[in-house]
């Protein structure tokens, strides 16, 4: 029974839910739990975008665009026009998964590079747009975004809070929040892989053509899954944009679509564990790099390049793989 | 109203020549190894950059730029050769993030070396614009179309007349045939690259003296150039190069008459529809699916 557990999709679940309350031992300031709670909230969508890119095989070189848009429709909700949270981040998720749906019907059918054109060329448009309206987004110098209320419930990196007789501070308080929120994160992305549609997806991924010979509607389980991931998306850049209290375009920006599929591939397309793993990688390499000053964009560049040249199917996967090889192999000198 | 036109018009083809340029680097490397090369701005930001800091160094302009050029034809073998040779079983994706990654990289390098400051480049020629109907061209312009079509022409000699020419496009034709025949398609692949980067920082270094330089001018005029070969169709030289002119003719006109604030957004909407009704670009073969 033991041996079940282990195999089944909880023991990944748990496995993230005690690492990820496990964490705080590490963590010893303020600044430690802000970069937490950004991994968790960035790791979420590119849980998200694992779905689209992982198992249905399709590119998007765009995904911040929708990041972006839940990012500002959250804050301009409740910064302008005085929507409590829920709201707002429901509302933006509606939205944005009804442009998805909608640019999303003809650019499906596009093949490969044509397909990472369009996504990246839609990505582009958003970002413009939200770079220009400066008289909605204040433009290229941001704006301010209220903290997060949850039905009246304010969470704030500045509050102090007190849970089961634990007195926390607001940076702590958000870090379990983005933490609940990325283990839901992965619990529907499992339950949406195991089931029908995740199987639908797959057989996407492996042969189009064979897939729809065999009657799967290829083109209705794409634009599904690709609208799916925009949500993901535009729930984690409203969530974001509450955390941080303060969003810039960049939020949209091509550069970080860059960032969130790179995770997706450096972590281990296909892999939910893995993609995590890579958004944590991502998010550190410029902290740990930091230190070599002028040197920083080098080191990433040479290690982002030299990762995917010798772990091309990512870091997890290779680990894992490497791991069950030398298990044969001892298992095989004992016998 | 005219003169407005055919200043917008000038404008237009000047950039969209340099687009074209590109797209063609991105064309060869695609005929050849199927692969999209992010880093292929850089060659440009190469090419500029170079000639720009040699000058600086008392180098006379002509073997600045020839310099600068061998540079970053060196460049491009050294991407195909460590970068992208190694990780020939990797998926599109996989290889899409090598060549982001190189792309940091040599950006990172050229920072390192230069800085982030803006460089200027003096024109070829006199810095006197020359007047058409009341519209101003600079004499820049001349040299970016000259050149433009000089290397248009070339690019059809060299894979039409020459066995160098020949060796890439049957390597890009059907790998396995090829090495049949004989032809190394390693070294080709590595040529193909090679050309590639050529044309590429001839784009930066004539293109240089209009738009100034620095080491991050890469990105954009990279994808741009990857928009006009998309445009275009991916793998058509023909659709590159008409790609690239109706890129650039699109934005100057969008943003003389819309916004420049949004002359971006219109190239991107522009590739959109294009993609809407022809899901393989202008020119763009139509290829039948093998299952």
């Amino acid at each position: 029974m033991v041996n079940r557990f282990m195999q089944s999709r909880l023991r990944d679940l748990v496995f993230l839910a005690i690492i990820l309350f496990a964490l705080p031992a590490f963590l010893s300031n303020p600044f430690h739990y802000d970069l937490a709670t950004q991994m968790a909230i960035i790791a979420a969508t590119v849980v998200g975008l694992n779905l689209l890119v992982g198992f249905a095989g399709q590119i998007s070189l765009g995904h911040a665009g929708f990041f972006g848009l839940g990012a500002y429709f959250s804050g301009i909700m409740t910064g302008s026009y005085g929507w409590s949270s829920i709201p707002a981040l429901l509302v933006g998720a509606v939205l944005v998964g009804i442009i998805a749906w909608i640019v999303g019907r003809p650019i499906l059918r596009l093949k490969g590079h044509y397909l990472s054109m369009a996504t990246l060329a839609v990505g582009f448009i958003i970002a413009i747009i939200i770079n220009n309206e400066t008289w909605l987004t204040g433009g290229p110098d941001g704006m301010p975004v209220p903290s997060l209320d949850i039905f009246g419930w304010e969470l704030s990196p500045f509050g102090s809070y007190s849970l089961f007789g634990m007195e926390l501070d607001g940076n702590q308080a958000w870090y379990l929040f983005a933490a609940l929120v990325l283990l839901v994160a992965v619990w529907f992305a499992q339950n949406l892989i195991d089931s029908p549609i995740g199987r639908a997806l797959r057989s996407v991924h492996g042969s189009e053509v064979a897939a729809r010979v065999v009657g799967v509607n290829t083109a209705s389980y794409k634009s599904l899954v690709f609208v799916i991931s925009a949500i993901y998306a535009s729930l984690m850049g409203g969530l974001y944009a509450h955390f941080q209290g303060f969003i810039t375009p960049a939020v949209a920006a091509f550069d970080f679509s860059i960032v969130l599929i790179t995770m997706v591939v450096l972590g281990g397309m296909g892999s939910t564990m893995g993609v995590i793993l890579g958004a944590v990688v991502l998010k550190l390499l410029p902290q740990v790099l930091a230190d070599f000053q002028e040197l920083e964009t080098v080191m990433f560049g040479l290690i982002l390049m030299l990762t995917m040249i010798f772990m091309p199917k990512g870091l997890l996967p290779t680990i894992q793989m490497a791991v069950s090889k030398r298990m044969k192999k001892k298992a095989g000198g004992q016998a | 109203m005219f003169s407005e036109f055919l200043q917008y018009l000038f404008t237009g083809i000047t950039i969209g020549a340099t687009y074209a340029l590109i797209a063609l680097g991105f064309t060869l490397i695609y005929n050849a190894s199927h692969v999209i090369n992010f880093a292929q701005g850089e060659f440009l930001m190469i090419g500029g950059m170079a000639t720009v800091s040699l000058m600086a160094m008392g180098v006379p302009m002509l073997l600045a730029i020839i310099l600068a050029v061998v540079l970053a034809g060196v460049l491009g073998i050294l991407l195909q050769r460590f970068a992208i040779a190694p990780a020939k079983q990797a998926d599109v994706v996989t290889l899409i993030i090598i060549t982001i990654g190189a792309s940091i990289f040599i950006r990172g390098l050229a920072q390192l070396v230069w800085g982030k400051e803006y460089h200027v480049m003096p024109n070829f020629s006199s810095d006197e614009p020359i007047r058409i109907f009341g519209a101003v061209l600079n004499s820049q312009s001349l040299w970016v179309l000259g050149i433009g079509a000089i290397l248009v022409v070339g690019l059809v000699l060299f894979f039409t007349r020459t066995l160098i020419g020949k060796a890439i496009l049957a390597t890009s034709m059907n790998k396995e045939a090829a090495r049949l025949v004989g032809i190394r398609t390693q070294l080709v692949l590595m040529l193909a690259f090679m050309v590639s980067a050529l044309l590429g920082s001839v784009a930066g270094v004539v293109v240089a003296p209009i738009t100034f330089t620095s080491y991050d001018i890469g990105i954009m005029l990279g994808l741009k150039g990857f928009v006009a070969a998309a445009i275009g169709g991916l793998g058509s030289g023909v659709g590159a190069v008409v790609g690239g002119l109706l890129l650039g003719v699109v934005e100057a006109m969008a943003a003389g008459y819309i916004s420049s604030d949004y002359k971006d957004a219109v190239a991107f909407s522009m590739i959109l529809v294009v993609l809407f009704f022809m899901p393989r670009g202008l020119f763009g073969a139509k290829v039948v699916e093998r299952v």
